[in-house]
């Protein structure tokens, strides 16, 4: 950061000379590295060229009378329309009053959500009781009060108007009733046989009260068979436990403790079922609030950039399949007999494996090394060994029982049920909450094999592809709206409480269940209470209470059950328990297949929130895309968008290319999830299904893959050179001279740097021109100034603020070609900023929000004050006033206004009514809008303490992203009070204002981000 | 050289010229005129209710508070309208066979609300919030009008933004002592003036006018 030729001239602004133009080290995408005719025109118009409607931009042959008539046309209907009355309403009270319900006032209640069968505690906020907003809960272990974006997207499910809403027999509307009495017919055949014929299918399962139910169906059918299949299960984690500890065990990690964290291929802070609680304990360990603060490093191997990853103090770019290899390396330089052969996989540095090694040595006990779910048991094992002989185990990683309640090797449990389907065995199959139609490995011919069975049904919560192919497709109940429990990524029960009544009148899992065991209307919530009942609950018992009564309640209150966290299992991994090394990863392609960022394994597919959410790095939307590194893209002939095959062992798929920075070379990532056929909404045919290149043994990373290209393109969408900020200031000092100097969006230092020089971030003193301005001053000295703080140390990327935003403020989903057109609603965005080399860059992330300016560009320029500023520092729009001119949106320099260009809100499908927040306008075609910092929250809180004769507490107020962010990298609060988290953050030295040259004075700024790396390994 | 125009063309482009003041003059006050009228703002319009009910009996002669029925009033942006079975705790024993109670009973008995016609209604964009309102020395009467006075209800004022900024603006003209609030009548004491005052002081009434206090 010292290098002098990006620094602020240290003359006067106004009075330098032309200077030579500051290297750019930062980009965004490979278009701004190439500064490409698009990129640049990206960069000069709000709306790039060649994206606007051509009528709009003069070339149509529109012409100056065109534009006056138009102009006087739209005056006349604006005017017309603007005479609406207010239509007559009713108002409709209850007939009984439920006791603690107050109109215009939110309930949160305790509950937890399923993601791959492991539960996350959430509170669940319910308007009239409407769940409208997910939030974390902030006493469970799992979520500590952060969420992630499938938390924040879930609400938005259970009001998907594809939702399965009745019974349906053959694709034909079915009555409960004809379903009850065929099934019971089938049961009581299968009855006299002790259930041979009868097979049911479900997601992994950690519900105590579920597995117990199902237990019993066994106990009824003892020849029935239960399977389990989890697309994007954890098969490999679970063997690398059994290999190492004999047993299948769960690895619990404490990140708090770790100083130095090693992740082989593992995205821990998203994609595991701990992966929130992880991230906010890796981030703790992050904030730096001085130069002298002790931080933790982290290295990262990996093929394709991860939201861990790009936290990365050193980020290796290998192949998936080298992994293993590296492992073994790194274990044998640890110290770790029996790892195998030394040898690093080509083209990574020794230092590398030595530098990691012994920084891993240099930290015994403090030191964590975590697989990822995509890699083979062997590296799980080797891991595990590793943390045995570093003396991690007990410290930062503890071992306990499985979260399962039945764990199982899923890929052989679903194979053996197509077996049994495929040779007749099957009489009766009940899939439950999955769907492996779509879901299986191509190998696995569960289509085929499912014909055979007689009677077919499938409980869901979408009439998908393998409801497609049952008898019956039977609603399920949305987890908002049924009971049961689940355990969380460290065995806490959560009991998990409906918000609301089915929609639909679906059935839950356990309510299925019951019905299979002829227990015929017995109601979730008595099945839950009975097997807690029968758990001795008053070993679970808060102090200072008793009885069942008080568990219950006290439970259900706080939205998990005392004491259930599974304890720490004594002993730790077999010595010696090695996988010996297998042949060496073939040289070539590898394609790695992962769980979308998005739509994870396929189940949320319908979720317009997540479809439209930029996927980290690529920012792509409503789409997947073969990612490939650019060097591959360059040897292989390929360009962005081009359709290719990627072929093997006979099967093939067709996808289009995406080249990524930061994506290994010889690696190619496709994620899973997409290529929905049937059912899935508005995520139907978007995207290419992975599934049909997978197989049950290699079922995440496949070797020896051929990518041949075809003469097709495909249409990508992203929005990679939307929404640009330019990283280049210009001075413009007389007619002859101009001089750019480097903006530096991004700010890094390395931790040395930063103790050097803590002030690295600061704009030279000149820069700081707050007296000037030609607007008379607010008066900023009284009441509430609020302000935000983003630390960019912390900042994952991983898009839970986004989504948590779309929840909270009623954003609308434009779809792909809005987004094509630069259109995209989202009042935050994710900026991914690179720096270095194409082939190996580093990777940052910078969270963009409305900056709150206090002398606000936007203010200056609207003709009807529709956008206004109040004295608590706070850039308002008043959209009722908006007449849509859009010269906000124009003079943004940081482009966080967005405009109805169309009637996006649905204001018609009724099933989306109630999902949306009462306490945020629902915009209309012709409205510009942006982030209010949550204005209703401040709103809310104002009044209430208000009235109570109090003043806000720091804390009070916590906007959606802010209190959704897993890392709690956003703050926000009263900037005028000296000992908020916010003015405490802002005083760091490592505050910067983004743009502050143009003294705009934003209210959000940034801390910079920091880089530990560790002196041995260079490069 | 003949006339172009004849000489009536005089009389005409001088009434026309006048006339054209008048009639657009005149179509803008014909628009002020409606905007203002009973008919668009629905001010002073009395409405079709289920059940005809009156304000002015039950907190006149009955003496019941405003807060038994709108329970939330104190505590929530809305005040809360009565549920059947707040109307039954009454008319359970009283009145029991009222043609006029017919809605009440069968509402209470089948379980299906009571539908009233939305008095009091402020457009999506405006946010309004009775429990600081009353807090801060407003009464119902001041917005709603004398109810006491109301045997059945109509909305009293037009619910302008206008109407709501002149408040917003002289808060002194309109606060009354917090336990003056809930009457159903209430006629401001002589020395509003002054009294005002000492009640924006005391109760710390911001007078905000800024547009996020409502809109967001």
């Amino acid at each position: 950061m010292n290098d002098s030729n990006n620094e602020m001239p240290a003359s006067n602004l106004v009075q330098i000379g032309p200077k030579p133009v500051a290297e750019q080290r930062f980009w965004r995408s490979l278009d701004e590295l190439e500064q490409t005719p698009a990129f640049q025109k990206g960069m000069k118009y709000e709306f790039p060229e060649g994206r606007v409607p051509k009528a709009l931009t003069g070339q149509g042959g529109l012409t100056r009378r065109d534009i006056l008539k138009l102009m006087g046309a739209s005056a006349g209907l604006a005017g017309v329309t603007a005479c609406t009355k207010l239509p007559p309403e009713k108002i409709v009270p209850y007939v009984r009053q439920p006791e603690e319900f107050v109109p215009g006032i939110p309930v949160f209640f305790a509950t937890a959500m399923p993601l791959g069968g492991v539960g996350r505690g959430m509170l669940v906020e319910s308007h009239m009781g409407r769940p409208t907003k997910v939030e974390g809960n902030p006493g469970h272990p799992s979520s500590l009060g952060s969420m992630d974006l499938f938390g924040q997207a879930s609400v938005l499910t259970l009001y998907d108007p594809d939702r399965s809403q009745v019974p349906s027999h053959y694709g034909h509307v079915g009555s409960w009733e004809e379903f009850i009495a065929e099934l019971g017919d089938h049961l009581a055949a299968e009855r006299s046989t002790g259930g041979t014929g009868l097979r049911i299918l479900t997601g992994a399962i950690t519900s105590p009260t579920l597995a117990d139910q199902i237990q019993g169906l066994l106990k009824d059918f003892p020849h029935a068979n239960w399977h389990q299949y989890e697309p994007c299960g954890r098969d490999s984690v679970r063997e690398g436990s059994r290999i190492a500890f004999g047993e299948y065990t769960n690895s619990v990690y404490r990140l708090n403790k770790a100083d130095v964290v090693l992740s082989l291929d593992s995205d821990f802070m998203f994609a595991e079922p701990g992966g929130i609680r992880y991230a906010r304990d890796f981030a703790d360990r992050r904030r730096m609030p001085d130069p002298n603060a002790t931080t933790n490093r982290l290295y990262v191997a990996e093929s394709t950039p991860s939201i861990t990853g790009s936290l990365a103090d050193h980020r290796l770019q290998v192949r998936s399949c080298d992994v293993e290899a590296l492992a073994r390396a790194i274990a044998a330089a640890v110290g770790l007999a029996g790892a195998g052969s030394a040898n690093a996989p080509a083209g990574v540095s020794a230092d590398w494996i030595t530098g990691v090694a012994n920084d891993l040595k240099a930290h015994r006990g403090s030191s964590l090394v975590v697989a990822g779910d995509v890699q083979p048991p062997a590296v799980h094992a080797l891991a595990h060994a590793m943390n045995e002989a570093l003396g991690n185990a007990g410290q930062t990683v503890i071992y306990t029982a499985p979260v399962e309640a039945n764990p199982t090797d899923e890929t052989r449990s679903l194979k053996e049920l197509v077996a049994a389907m495929d040779s007749g065995q099957v009489r009766t199959l009940i899939v439950m909450g999955v769907n492996p139609v779509y879901s299986s490995p191509a190998d696995v011919p569960f289509l085929a094999a499912m014909q055979k069975v007689n009677f077919r049904v499938h409980l869901g919560l979408f009439h998908d592809e393998t409801s497609a192919q049952c008898h019956w497709q039977i609603p399920e109940a949305h987890y908002l709206e049924a009971w049961g429990d689940l355990r969380s990524y460290d065995g806490t029960v959560s009991v998990v409480q409906p918000l609301i009544a089915p929609l639909y009148g679906g059935k839950s899992a356990l309510e299925m269940v019951a019905i299979l065991r002829g227990q015929t209307g017995a109601s979730g919530h008595d099945m839950v209470r009975d097997y807690w009942q029968n758990q001795a609950p008053a070993a679970h018992l808060p102090v200072g209470t008793s009885g069942f009564e008080d568990f219950w309640e006290t439970s259900l209150n706080n939205g998990w059950i005392e004491g259930t966290a599974y304890p720490a299992r004594a002993g730790g991994a077999k010595a010696g328990a090695n996988p010996a090394a297998g042949s060496p990863a073939p040289e070539g392609l590898e394609l790695v297949l992962r769980p979308s960022p998005s739509v994870w394994d396929g189940c949320l597919a319908s979720n317009a929130w997540l479809q439209e959410l930029p996927q980290p790095f690529s920012k792509l939307t409503w789409d997947n895309a073969l990612l490939m590194s650019p060097g591959n893209g360059i040897r292989l002939g390929l360009k962005q968008a081009d359709v290719v095959k990627v072929r093997v062992d006979g099967r093939e798929i067709a996808a289009p290319v995406f080249i990524l920075p930061g994506q290994a070379a010889n690696s190619l990532t496709l994620h899973l999830g997409y290529g929905r056929t049937v059912g899935a909404g508005l995520g139907t045919n978007v995207g290419a299904n992975a599934y049909e290149i997978r197989t049950s043994d290699a079922p995440w990373i496949i070797a020896g893959v051929s990518v041949v290209k075809t003469a097709d393109t495909h249409h990508l969408v992203t929005t990679q050179n939307s929404h640009l900020i330019e990283q280049q200031g210009h001075y413009v000092a007389d007619e002859e001279s101009e001089s750019a100097f480097d903006r530096r969006v991004m700010r890094v230092a390395s931790i040395d740097e930063f103790r050097r020089n803590p002030d690295f971030a600061a704009d030279p003193p000149e820069m700081n021109t707050q007296a000037q301005s030609l607007y008379p001053p607010y008066d900023y000295s009284k009441g509430y100034q609020w302000g935000m703080s983003i630390d960019l140390n912390t900042c994952i990327g991983c898009n839970a603020c986004v989504v948590a935003c779309y929840a909270e403020n009623n954003i609308a989903v434009v779809g792909k070609d809005e987004v094509d057109n630069g259109r995209d609603m989202q009042w935050i965005r994710v900026d991914t900023y690179y720096r270095g080399d194409i082939d190996d860059p580093e990777m940052y992330n910078e969270v963009v929000l409305c900056m709150h300016c206090e002398n606000a560009p936007c203010e200056y320029v609207c003709p009807v004050g529709a956008t206004m500023h109040n004295d608590e520092g706070l850039n308002l729009m008043i959209y009722n006033r908006c007449v849509g001119t859009r010269y906000c949106s124009n003079n943004c320099p940081y482009k966080v206004r967005r405009f109805n260009f169309k009637l996006y809100s649905d204001w018609t499908t009724p099933s989306l009514f109630p999902l949306r927040n009462p306490d945020v306008t629902v915009r209309s075609r012709g409205v510009m809008e942006k982030c209010s910092y949550c204005i209703q929250r401040i709103r809310e809180a104002e009044i209430n303490t208000e009235r109570d004769g109090t003043t806000i507490k720091d804390g009070q107020v916590q906007t959606a992203c802010q209190q959704t962010c897993p890392t709690q990298a956003i703050v926000f609060g009263d900037i005028r009070d000296p000992n908020s988290r916010v003015s405490q953050l802002k005083a760091q030295t490592r505050q910067y204002a983004l743009l502050r040259e143009l003294n705009v004075r934003p209210r959000t700024t940034y801390l910079a981000r920091l880089r530990n790396p560790n002196p041995e390994i260079k490069g | 050289m003949p006339q172009v125009f004849h000489r009536s063309m005089n009389t005409i482009s001088r009434v026309s010229s006048v006339g054209l003041v008048l009639v657009i003059g005149g179509l803008l006050y014909f628009c002020w005129a409606v905007n203002q009228s009973p008919y668009y703002t629905r001010a002073k319009l009395q409405l079709e209710q289920p059940v005809p009910f009156s304000h002015k009996h039950h907190t006149m002669d009955d003496g019941i508070d405003c807060r038994y029925c709108h329970t939330s009033v104190e505590t929530s942006s809305f005040a809360g309208l009565p549920s059947t079975e707040t109307c039954m705790t009454c008319h359970s024993q009283i009145w029991t066979n009222s043609v006029m109670l017919q809605p009440v009973r069968a509402s209470y008995a089948t379980g299906q609300s009571l539908e009233w016609a939305r008095v009091n209604a402020l457009p999506e964009f405006v946010y309004f919030n009775h429990s600081i309102h009353v807090k801060k020395g407003i009464g119902c009467t001041t917005c709603h009008g004398e109810l006491g006075d109301m045997p059945i209800t109509w909305k009293q004022n037009t619910l302008y933004m206008r109407w709501c900024i002149d408040c917003h603006k002289h808060p002194q003209e309109y606060v009354r002592p917090r336990e003056d609030v809930f009457l159903p009548v209430y006629n401001p004491p002589k020395n509003q003036a002054e009294l005002g005052k000492k009640l924006v002081a005391e109760y710390k009434i911001h007078s905000w006018t800024r547009c996020d206090t409502c809109h967001r």
